[in-house]
C-alpha cells in the first residue's frame, strides 16, 4: 500500500490516522503540540458539528475539537 | 465576579507572593490542567466559596485559602488551570512563574482519572520545575462509571512522587490527601521525581549546560536543568521571568551564551533545527505519558465511551442538533416564563395583604397621609413590585441552566454554533 499524506480536514469519519507533520508555527503550533498533537499521534474524527465545521477528534483518550482551517494546517499519514 | 486586568493580569502574582509571608505552617498550590476539580477541591478543603464550573478557564487568577489539618495552617493557592507551561499565554504564565518562584512547600498537581494520558503532559512539565510534588487523581467516580481502572501505587512508582486517589465532591476522600500533603512538606525526605529522558543528543548538550549553569549560580540539580532546557529552548518570556526572579544573569552572561550557541552548532550538525527541538521535547514527554498510561490503567468497557458518543452524535447532528438545541433552551424559557407566573402572584398577594396591613398599622400611629404614602405606597410597593416580578424566574432560570451546564450540554452548543460565533469575530 502506497503511504498517502493527506491534511487532517479531508481525514473522513472515523477513519484512523496517524499525525505526520504540523504545517504551523508560533503560537498554534504549541498549542497544537500542548493537545497532545505530536508527531506519530494516532487520530481519529468523530463527530461533525451542526454546522459542519469544527469536528471533534479522538487523540490521546480525549475528544477535541478544531476548526477545518486549523484541521489543514495538520499533516496525516493513513500508516505509521 | 467581572474579570478585569487588575484581577487577572500578572500583577495578581506578585500580590500573591508578598501575601504568603509567615502567618501560616505550609504554603500549598493546586494546578493542573483545566476543569479537573481544583477549585472544588480548594473549595472542600478551605471551605471558601470559589465560584466553579464545569468548563475550562473558570478560574483566572490565583485565590488563596487556609486549610486547619492536626494543628497546621496549610494556605493553599489555587492556580489557573492549563495543558502546560511551555506556552507563553497569561494563565500558564502565571502558573509557571508560581510554581517556580512562589516557592510552595508543596504542588498538588490534580489530574482527571478519565484522562490520565492527557493530564500526564502538564505533570512531567511540572516535575521538571519542582520536586515537592502530590498528585492528586481526581473524578475516581466518573473513571468507575467509565469503567477505567487506574493502578495508584503502581503510578507512584512510575512517577517517583507520592499519588493520592481522590473524589473531590466528597470531603471524607479528602483527609487522605491532607495526610500526604503534610507528610511531603514535614518530612525530610527528599522526592525524587522520574526526569523525562530526551534523546542522547540532548541529553549531552543538556548537561554540558548544566555544568556551566552550576559553576556560575547555585541552584537545585531539578532547576538547572529546566534553565538549561529553557536557555537552548531560547524562550524569551521565560528566560525573562527567571532572570528577574531568581536575581541571576543569564542572556547578557557571556559564557553561558557562548555554551549555548556550540549547542546550537551540535543541534544543527544532528540535523536538529529551532522547530525541531520543540517538538522532539514535546513528543519525548508524551511519549513518555502514553507508556505509564499503559501500564497503569485497564479499560474494562471499551464500548462505554461508544454510548456517549452516540447521544453526542444526536446532540451535535446535522438534522437534529441545532433544533435540539432550541428546544432545550426554549423550553428552559417557557418554565421560566409560565412557571414563575404562580409564585409570582402568590408573593404579590403576600405583599399586598401586608401592605393594607402597613397602611392600619400608619393610621394608628397617625403618620402624616404624606409620609406614610411615600414610604407605603412608594418605597414598599415599588420594592415588593420588583422582588414578586424579579425573583421567581431567576430562581427558576439559574437553577436550570445549572442544570444544562453540569450535564456539560454548554460545550455541545458551542461546538454546533462555533460557526455563528466565529462570523461574529469571536476568534477563539
Amino acid at each position: 500500500m502506497v503511504e498517502q499524506t493527506i491534511l487532517l480536514s479531508e481525514l473522513p469519519l472515523n477513519q484512523k490516522g496517524y499525525i505526520k507533520k504540523l504545517n504551523c508555527s508560533g503560537n498554534i503550533r504549541r498549542r497544537l503540540l500542548d493537545l497532545g498533537f505530536v508527531e506519530g499521534a494516532q487520530i481519529m474524527p468523530v463527530l461533525t458539528s451542526a454546522l459542519n465545521d469544527p469536528r471533534a477528534f479522538f487523540i490521546r483518550g480525549t475528544l477535541i475539537a478544531i476548526r477545518s482551517e486549523d484541521a489543514s494546517l495538520i499533516l496525516i499519514t493513513s500508516k505509521m | 465576579m467581572g474579570l478585569s486586568k487588575s484581577s487577572t493580569g500578572s500583577s495578581l502574582l506578585t500580590s500573591d507572593l508578598e501575601l504568603l509571608d509567615n502567618n501560616c505552617n505550609y504554603v500549598i498550590a493546586l494546578a493542573g490542567n483545566p476543569n479537573v476539580g481544583k477549585s472544588t477541591i480548594f473549595n472542600n478543603l478551605t471551605g471558601m466559596h470559589q465560584h466553579t464550573g464545569n468548563w475550562p478557564g473558570k478560574t483566572v487568577g490565583n485565590s488563596t485559602g487556609h486549610c486547619f489539618y492536626q494543628n497546621a495552617d496549610f494556605l493553599f493557592v489555587d492556580i489557573p488551570g492549563t495543558y502546560s507551561i511551555m506556552s507563553n499565554s497569561e494563565e500558564e504564565e502565571i502558573a509557571r512563574d508560581y510554581i517556580c518562584f512562589g516557592h510552595p512547600d508543596c504542588t498538588v498537581i490534580v489530574v482527571d482519572a478519565t484522562c490520565l494520558e492527557r493530564n500526564l503532559n502538564f505533570v512531567f512539565q511540572t516535575m521538571e520545575i519542582t520536586s515537592n510534588i502530590v498528585i492528586c487523581v481526581n473524578l475516581l467516580d466518573e473513571a468507575k462509571k467509565k469503567k477505567i481502572h487506574i493502578d495508584l501505587d503502581k503510578l507512584s512508582i512510575e512517577l517517583g512522587v507520592p499519588v493520592v486517589g481522590v473524589i473531590a465532591r466528597k470531603k471524607k476522600t479528602l483527609s487522605k490527601l491532607m495526610d500526604v500533603i503534610k507528610n511531603v512538606c514535614s518530612s525530610t525526605n527528599i522526592i525524587n521525581p522520574k526526569k523525562v529522558y530526551y534523546s542522547t543528543v540532548i541529553e549531552n548538550c543538556l548537561s554540558e549546560l548544566e555544568n556551566v549553569l552550576n559553576s556560575q549560580f547555585e541552584l537545585s540539580s531539578n532547576l538547572s536543568r529546566w534553565i538549561a532546557l529553557k536557555l537552548i529552548d531560547g524562550d524569551k518570556t521565560i528566560l525573562n521571568s527567571i532572570e528577574k526572579n531568581l536575581n541571576i544573569e543569564l542572556l547578557q552572561n557571556p559564557t553561558i551564551q557562548a555554551c549555548v550557541n556550540s549547542i546550537w552548532d551540535t543541534l544543527n550538525s544532528n540535523n536538529i533545527h529551532k522547530n525541531d527541538f520543540r517538538d522532539m521535547i514535546v513528543s519525548s514527554i508524551m511519549y513518555q505519558a502514553e507508556i505509564i498510561c499503559k501500564k497503569v490503567c485497564t479499560y474494562e468497557d471499551e464500548n462505554y465511551s461508544k454510548r456517549d458518543r452516540k447521544i453526542d452524535k444526536i446532540l451535535t447532528s446535522k438534522k437534529f442538533g441545532i433544533p435540539i438545541m432550541i428546544l432545550f433552551l426554549a423550553g428552559i424559557f417557557w418554565l421560566t416564563i409560565v412557571g414563575s407566573n404562580y409564585p409570582s402572584e402568590i408573593l404579590f398577594s403576600m405583599f399586598g395583604w401586608f401592605q393594607n396591613k402597613l397602611l392600619l398599622f400608619a393610621d394608628f400611629i397617625h403618620l402624616p397621609a404624606w409620609l406614610s404614602s411615600m414610604l407605603i405606597s412608594g418605597v414598599y410597593q415599588t420594592l415588593t413590585w420588583i422582588v414578586s416580578v424579579m425573583l421567581p424566574p431567576m430562581a427558576i432560570f439559574f437553577p436550570l441552566f445549572t442544570i444544562l451546564e453540569d450535564l456539560g450540554y454548554l460545550p455541545r452548543i458551542a461546538f454546533n454554533m462555533d460557526g455563528f460565533f466565529k462570523k461574529c469575530c469571536c476568534t477563539r
